[in-house]
């Protein structure tokens, strides 16, 4: 009857011996490897402070032209320009222009690397169902496991700093770009793949003529969510030295600080309503062939 | 003078998971529902010959499922067949390597579809010039010459809309536009004006046809529509459950039907209308009436015999000379239907 009440369990000394060679495994493997990865990543690490220190340096005046600048460039919407003035206005007024500026960096360079490995693993996707049979899982766990579980090994591997936190962010934020590539890719109309086809485009023609312009708007859904979710790490990745919006909110957590930590969460909710309004703008923009009359 | 373009030869296709294996049941002489009841296979083309004239409009009519759309898209091998051959020009289209094939879509074959298959991103101007731009064609000239056919087709004006800012007819203009922009001898066109409604239908029809007296292209038509196959086709092939059961000129299909599903495919046709003088007139030098061209449609013709007041007419061919003469009797007799007896007694 035991052997009903009791799970079978592993003994509690395999399981420990189990557990030490799994670390001790990856130990000695970051230990070997570790270096080698880290100079991999300089060039990334180079980017990154230079970017920020462009953002944190250049005079504010500057930086407001340009975050107006492209928010018109975006969204072709005034509306959508002066609020994105006043939002940073505020932001700065209230002492967390440096904070800001700092979460915008790495943000940045987040969506772009997202971009970067994303689209083309998207793309990949799209043309061999065995890929994507191999890739969705992988993407569901990246989405689903906590992540302070991915950030035990990359914390062993690379230490505390900026590029760790870059993976973390990204291992978070990627999955929905590649999703979103691969699904409008596949959703584009099987007749006009075989007018092309008919008219003997080649494998490249057909992507870039045809495949990726229909799935643009996806694609840029696909951006969206992932800028969405970059900035919803930007707290976990300040526990693991990223400067930004997330440090003062950690304080706060820590401390209880009310005040510091809604106006610091506050400002991270500003920049995430400005950059989905500016970019689900654009992506209207991107579809308005698909629109009857009047749009010319 | 009117050589053979394209080729069909034996050709068949088997859609399912292990198409070789179901072949040899079909060999052996398995029926399509034989075919799908015990090996779970469709048999989409069964053994099809046909011999496609050079600047001829081919038509291929067949109600939906009869294959049609499959046998068209062998012809460009947007399907691989599974067994026989397509022979366009003296080259086989299925041995073909990839760039070969790919040369022979882009020069030779081009398409038109049902449901247009424009690309909806491009304008009306890029889409004509799609199949230029494919080629490695630049694109200030491809957009020039495609100019010419976005005005031979009536769109002149409308080259900087999106296919979604016009009406269906429109778009057909376009993918017509678009397919005689690269200059292909062969014009595949899968029921390509199916989808519009009719007054709209019998427009595209006359462009077609005007173009053609013009351009002399072996068309390929698919068609289900039995009026369309017969005022446009040189040839017609009608099939079913994959198999050609009969090919010939309009007028031999509807005095010779081959079998009963003809028959009844033809019986609600305005005979009078499609049957012409040559089909039923008797040789010979010299005759009196009225006079008529070889193509008068039966009831033109009857129409003179009747205002002239006589019985008979003559038959005179394209350089003037009489070849023929036509009878009343035989114009009458041809009008009606062959076959009835399932009808019953008209009088009762």
């Amino acid at each position: 009857m035991e052997f009903f009440s009791e799970f079978p369990e592993l003994g509690r000394g395999d399981l420990r011996d189990f557990k030490k060679a799994v670390d001790f495994g990856f130990r000695s493997f970051s230990r070997a490897y570790g270096e080698g990865i880290e100079n991999f990543f300089d060039p990334l690490l180079q980017f990154m402070i230079w970017f920020e220190r462009l953002l944190i340096n250049s005079p504010w005046p500057i930086i407001l032209l340009v975050i107006a600048g492209l928010a018109w460039l975006g969204s072709r919407s005034w509306k959508l320009v002066l609020g994105s003035v006043i939002c940073f206005i505020i932001i700065g007024y209230f002492g967390m222009w440096e904070n800001t500026m700092a979460t915008l960096a790495i943000i940045s360079v987040a969506t772009l690397v997202c971009i970067g490995v994303g689209i083309p693993l998207g793309i990949w996707m799209a043309k061999s169902n065995r890929v994507q049979s191999i890739i969705t899982p992988i993407l569901d766990v990246m989405q689903t496991i906590p992540s302070f579980v991915y950030l035990i090994p990359v914390v062993m591997l690379l230490g505390i700093g900026k590029v760790p936190g870059l993976i973390a962010v990204c291992i978070y934020a990627a999955p929905p770009i590649v999703r979103l590539t691969n699904l409008g890719i596949r959703l584009v109309d099987e007749e006009v793949l075989e007018a092309a086809d008919a008219f003997g485009a080649n494998y490249k023609q057909r992507l870039w003529g045809v495949q990726i312009p229909l799935a643009l708007p996806n694609i840029f859904a696909g951006v969206n969510q992932t800028i969405m979710m970059a900035l919803a790490m930007v707290v976990i990745a300040s526990m693991i030295g990223v400067r930004g919006l997330g440090v003062p909110v950690l304080q706060a957590v820590s401390n209880q600080y009310l005040a510091l930590g809604l106006m610091n969460g506050l400002a991270i909710v500003a920049i995430a309503i400005i950059f989905d309004r500016v970019s689900q703008k654009y992506g209207q923009r991107l579809q308005a062939y698909r629109k009857g009359h009047g749009n010319d | 003078m009117t050589d053979t373009k394209i080729e069909i030869r034996n050709l068949y296709k088997v859609f399912g998971s292990n198409p070789e294996a179901a072949m040899k049941h079909v060999h052996a002489g398995f029926s399509k529902q034989d075919l799908l009841d015990q090996h779970g296979h469709v048999l989409g083309l069964r053994d099809i010959n046909i011999k496609i004239k050079s600047k001829r409009i081919q038509v291929i009519m067949g109600l939906s499922g009869s294959g049609k759309s499959t046998l068209i898209r062998h012809i460009n091998r947007l399907i691989e067949p599974t067994e026989g051959e397509v022979i366009v020009d003296g080259d086989n289209v299925m041995a073909m390597s990839i760039e070969e094939l790919r040369d022979f879509r882009r020069h030779k074959a081009s398409m038109v579809f049902q449901r247009f298959g424009l690309l909806p991103h491009r304008t009306v101007s890029q889409n004509v010039a799609y199949g230029l731009s494919i080629q490695g064609i630049g694109e200030g000239e491809a957009t020039e010459r495609s100019q010419r056919w976005i005005d031979r087709v009536g769109l002149a004006g409308f080259e900087q809309h999106f296919p979604a800012q016009l009406s269906g007819g429109m778009q057909q203009r376009v993918g017509l536009a678009r397919a005689l922009a690269t200059d292909a001898e062969i014009l595949l066109m899968d029921e390509a004006f199916s989808a519009l409604d009719p007054l709209i239908r019998t427009d595209m029809q006359n462009i077609l046809l005007d173009l053609q007296e013009e351009l002399h292209k072996t068309i390929v038509f698919i068609t289900h529509d039995l009026d369309e196959a017969l005022r446009i086709g040189d040839e017609i092939s009608i099939l079913r459950d994959g198999e050609v059961i009969q090919q010939g000129d309009p007028q031999s299909i509807i005095m010779k039907p081959a079998d009963d599903y003809i028959s009844d495919f033809i019986k609600d046709i305005n005979r009078g209308r499609v049957l012409e003088v040559r089909t039923i007139m008797e040789k010979a030098d010299r005759a009196t009436g009225p006079k008529m061209g070889i193509k008068t449609p039966l009831e033109d013709a009857l129409q003179q015999l009747v205002n002239a007041g006589k019985d008979s007419g003559v038959v005179i061919g394209d350089d003037g000379k009489t070849i023929g003469k036509i009878s009343m009797v035989n114009a009458i007799a041809a009008m009606a239907r062959p076959d009835r007896g399932d009808e019953g007694p008209r009088y009762k």
